[in-house]
């Protein structure tokens, strides 16, 4: 295992037993493990690049017009409509080459600022995606399946909101963190409802996070519709919440990028570490492996699962939290896009480790920003990039196919990665 | 006479490992013909190679004097090859015949079933060969041994006449494997040819015409039970030397170390399993607990090391009433236990081995030092358990479910064992091990005896019961039915015991 710190230095006797099993442990071995980790979502994500291509050739009127003169023009014109769209999806969302060279020339630090403002809007978006799939894959890791982030996502935003507009006077270095720990305590709530109930009664946390996220989703739509409502205003939307609670931005409008993204980082590397490197981590990934094995070695499967739940809470929270204090600066009726959804299919693109969460959230942070300015010049509607994230998913979700396409070898063992146990679990 | 199956040069490799060697292997019609050999010798492997579950890199299988290639099951059946597995593949809420008509797509007229037609062909199946199975029973009524039979009349049916029997006393009581071992005789008799796949080495000197013994993958020889005796067959498998029977020094009993009293235990269908046992284990000595799986053994256990919280009755630790304790609090006593599936309870097959030698211990000094844990101690005390355990993995940083299923169980013993424990609770610590490893964990077993641990041994092995244990308990539907010393008990007596047959009932049982 790759995040296993290797033993400074080898025994001799281990070394003996290298020799005896004709096998090394190091070197090669995990490089070539580490190629095999990322062979498939590269692959998936390289394939779901060229069947979107194909979907939006087909799907172009020009492309038909073409047709009707000769096949030749009709490829022809199939291809410069996916080099637009796909050129577009690109400078929208990581930026435009020649203008950040020439920003870079000029030393303008405004046209700079502007040249890299896509790339910086990926990250923002990617942000919400990073907590989200966080929250899910810490679930996974102890064999929980929380669909419950979107509803946690909302309850955690209520809590920052309102912490955010209604406590006047701190400054912001109180303010700030005061914010996001009732946010995180907001999400913990509505993630150990669920992890108590699974404990107590047997509730499947499936059944009873989709519940809860009904809930959620009419607790605050009524705050918003009343009690939380801005008083000046008939949209339902909540009062701004303090400049002392919003989080920092690093640069002048209109580039709104923000803390929340390293925010997110610290979180994902706290993930790591309670996973990996703690007592209480090797409880929760015993408990997610093996139930039967971890209560046999004296593990608390009751209280890993709840702590495990009540976490998962906490950093889907965090999610909404970031929107609140880093980009809306309010409460708003609906204003999650189903990041908590997305989350799902995001922890399992990055295997439920942190890092790859990381990275499988920039990925789609970054097609969703970058979508935007497909459609625009390419007039591309922006759900071929929700068919696209299907298909990548599709991909990374049966692994076979992958295999088939590329021709790759089966894994040699079964690794350890996301653990879902069925319906009718342990 | 042709063979009625030939294996020639069959090599098989996995990526990094050879599995099987250029193995030959002939099989003559109506023959019994054992095939022998340790865990990871190479069994499983060239049986699924017939069987059409991997195809072989190099060799060529030879059916009835004809090459064929086998490509899955359904090749395998179409070439009269049919395997019994050592797990059941059965419907438990379906009758006998439905549960052969599975899969068997001329048995519908229609798209109804045509269980009378069926039913009748089962019904003179199992006259033909004995088998004495009704077809209108359903499967969770009939006892494992008639379970078998009815895997056995699934290949019959299909008119398989090489049949492939793993393991196949495994489940069975020491009555029920001799009942086992007619109906292979009366099949062979009728034309059909077995190949019957063993670790034991009993079964093998009683039953089979020819032996093969295979070892690290190759084929070490051919012989006969004539030509054999046990010890020889046992260095054949191991390479080496091997000690059979178990020299143990006389026990030096001491004081009671556990304590059971009126125990009533519930299984997971809340039905009574444990139904009031009452017994004692002391320090020192080793309490065998005989009887065939499934008659509360399982559940005994469980209650005593905090997994299943008795009904009623009390369990005592030394000083320590235990009764509702949970497996943390019994184990910081000073308890080890070996649980009984080690797949299941006993490893976290994903996580490496050193992470498992630790899976008790891991929250404290020096694995854990405030919430952080020490990766460097854990693996260093790893590399210590693997060499002196001698676990086979390529490195502590290996998955456990990589090891062969001995060297997963050496692993469990290296944990267990290396704390300072004063009561063994040993679940069928040799389950599916070969001679060697069997060998070893026997003797680690009676060193733990020997410096005074109370040992609770729990096996449906009946040598192992008799090799090892000072005291034999007999459990037979949730109740002790008997306790004997060790030392003069008879193989026929715990068997009937076992069977639940009163001795003073059968006057004079039949051999």
């Amino acid at each position: 295992m790759s995040e296993k710190q290797e033993p400074k230095k080898k025994g001799a006797s281990e070394i003996l037993l290298e020799e005896i099993n004709g096998k090394s442990s190091g070197g090669s071995s995990s490089r070539r493990k580490l190629g095999q980790t990322l062979a498939i979502p590269v692959l998936a994500i390289f394939s779901g690049l060229v069947l979107g291509a194909i979907i939006i050739a087909v799907t172009s009127e020009g492309v038909y017009t073409a047709w009707a003169q000769s096949p030749l023009a009709a490829f022809g014109a199939a291809w410069e409509e996916v080099r637009i769209a796909y050129t577009a999806l690109f400078t929208g969302s990581i930026g435009d080459p020649a203008r950040i060279i020439a920003a870079l020339q000029s030393g303008d630090s405004l046209e700079i600022r502007r040249a890299f403002n896509p790339f910086l809007e990926s990250l923002v978006a990617s942000t919400p995606y990073i907590f989200g799939s966080l929250a899910v894959a810490l679930g996974f890791r102890a064999g929980l399946f929380n669909i419950g982030v979107e509803g946690q996502l909302f309850i955690g935003a209520i809590f920052a909101a309102f912490v955010g507009y209604s406590i006047t006077g701190l400054p912001a270095i109180i303010h700030i963190p005061l914010a996001i720990l009732a946010g995180a305590l907001g999400g913990a709530i509505w993630g150990f409802i669920p992890g108590w109930l699974k404990v107590k009664t047997g509730g499947h946390e499936v059944i009873n996070t989709i519940m809860l996220n009904f809930i959620a989703f009419r607790i605050s739509d009524w705050l918003l519709s009343g009690p939380m409502r801005r008083p000046d205003s008939f949209n339902p939307v909540s009062p701004t919440i303090q400049e002392s609670a919003m989080l920092p931005r690093f640069f002048e409008s209109p580039i709104r990028f923000h803390l929340g993204f390293f925010l997110a980082l610290v979180a994902a590397w706290l993930v790591y570490w309670l996973l990996f490197r703690t007592k209480w981590g090797f409880d929760l990934r015993s408990v997610g492996a093996n139930p039967n094995a971890a209560r046999y070695a004296g593990m608390s499967i009751l209280g890993t699962t709840v702590l495990a739940m009540s976490l998962s809470g906490a950093l889907a929270g965090l999610a909404g939290t970031n929107e609140v204090l880093g980009l809306n600066h309010n409460l708003a009726m609906a204003f999650s896009s189903g990041y908590g959804f997305d989350s799902i299919a995001l922890a399992l693109l990055g295997k439920s480790h942190p890092l790859g969460v990381v990275l499988a959230a920039l990925l789609f942070g970054t097609l969703r920003n970058g979508a935007t300015r497909m459609m625009v010049v390419a007039q591309v509607p922006i759900d071929i990039i929700t068919v696209l994230q299907a298909l990548i998913l599709v991909f990374i979700a049966a692994p076979a196919i992958i295999r088939t396409i590329y021709r790759l070898r089966e894994p040699e063992a079964e690794e350890e990665g996301v653990t879902i146990r069925g319906w009718g679990g342990d | 006479m042709e063979p009625v199956l030939e294996l020639r040069g069959i090599t098989k490799r996995f990526p990094g490992v050879l599995a099987n060697d250029q193995i030959d292997l002939t099989l003559n019609e109506g023959e019994i013909h054992a095939l022998l050999g340790e865990n990871g010798a190479g069994k499983t492997t060239l049986m699924n190679i017939l069987y059409g579950l991997y195809q072989p890199d190099e060799g060529e299988v030879i059916v009835r004097g004809k090459k064929v290639e086998i490509h899955d099951p359904g090749d395998a059946i179409a070439e009269g090859i049919g395997m019994v597995h050592q797990h059941f593949m059965l419907i438990p809420v379906f009758t006998v015949t439905e549960n052969v008509m599975l899969g068997e797509e001329s048995l519908h007229t229609g798209n109804f079933l045509d269980r009378a037609t069926a039913s009748q062909r089962i019904t003179k199946i199992s006259q033909q060969f004995h088998l004495e199975v009704d077809p209108d029973v359903y499967v969770q009524d009939i006892a494992v041994g008639v379970q078998q039979r009815v895997e056995i009349i699934k290949l019959l049916y299909r008119n398989a006449d090489i049949l492939i029997f793993d393991e196949p006393t495994a489940v069975l009581t020491p009555q029920e494997a001799d009942e086992l071992f007619k109906i292979m005789h009366s099949l062979t008799e009728q034309g059909k040819s077995i190949i019957f796949i063993t670790h034991k080495l009993r079964e093998v000197l009683d039953v089979a015409d020819r032996i093969s013994v295979l070892r690290r993958w190759k084929m070490v020889g051919t012989t006969t039970p004539k030509k054999a005796s046990k010890s020889k067959l046992a260095e054949m498998m191991v390479g080496r030397e091997v000690k059979l029977g178990v020299e143990k020094n006389p026990p030096k009993v001491g004081d009671a170390v556990l304590n059971v009293n009126d125990l009533v235990v519930l299984n997971d269908r809340k039905q009574v399993a444990v139904d009031g046992i009452s017994i004692e284990v002391h320090a020192g000595e080793i309490l065998g607990i005989a009887g065939v799986q499934g008659n509360g053994q399982t559940e005994l256990v469980e209650s005593i090391t905090g997994l299943r919280p008795p009904q009623e009755g009390t369990i005592h630790f030394l000083e320590d009433e235990i009764t509702q304790a949970t497996p943390r609090e019994i184990t910081e006593l000073g308890a080890a236990h070996v649980p009984e599936d080690r797949q299941r309870d006993g490893l976290i097959l994903p996580f490496p081995v050193a992470d498992n030698l630790v899976l008790n211990t891991y929250y404290l000094p020096p694995f854990t030092q405030g919430v952080i844990m020490q990766q460097e101690a854990i693996v260093e005390s790893a590399v210590e358990r693997i060499n002196e355990f001698d676990i086979r993995t390529p490195s502590p940083q290996t998955p456990a479910g990589s090891l062969s299923g001995g060297n997963q169980q050496k692993l469990i013993v290296a944990r267990e064992f290396s704390r300072p424990i004063k009561l063994l609770i040993a679940s069928q610590p040799t389950r599916g091990l070969d001679v060697g490893s069997i060998e070893f964990i026997h003797g680690r077993i009676l060193e733990k005896r020997d410096e005074g641990v109370a040992v609770l041994l729990v096996s449906p092995e009946l040598d192992e019961i008799m090799a090892l244990s000072d005291r034999i308990a007999v459990m037979y539907r949730g109740k002790i039915v008997d306790t004997m010393p060790g030392g003069k008990a008879t193989k026929e007596q715990i068997g009937l015991l076992m069977a639940g047959i009163e001795q003073d009932q059968e006057a004079a049982p039949k051999k």
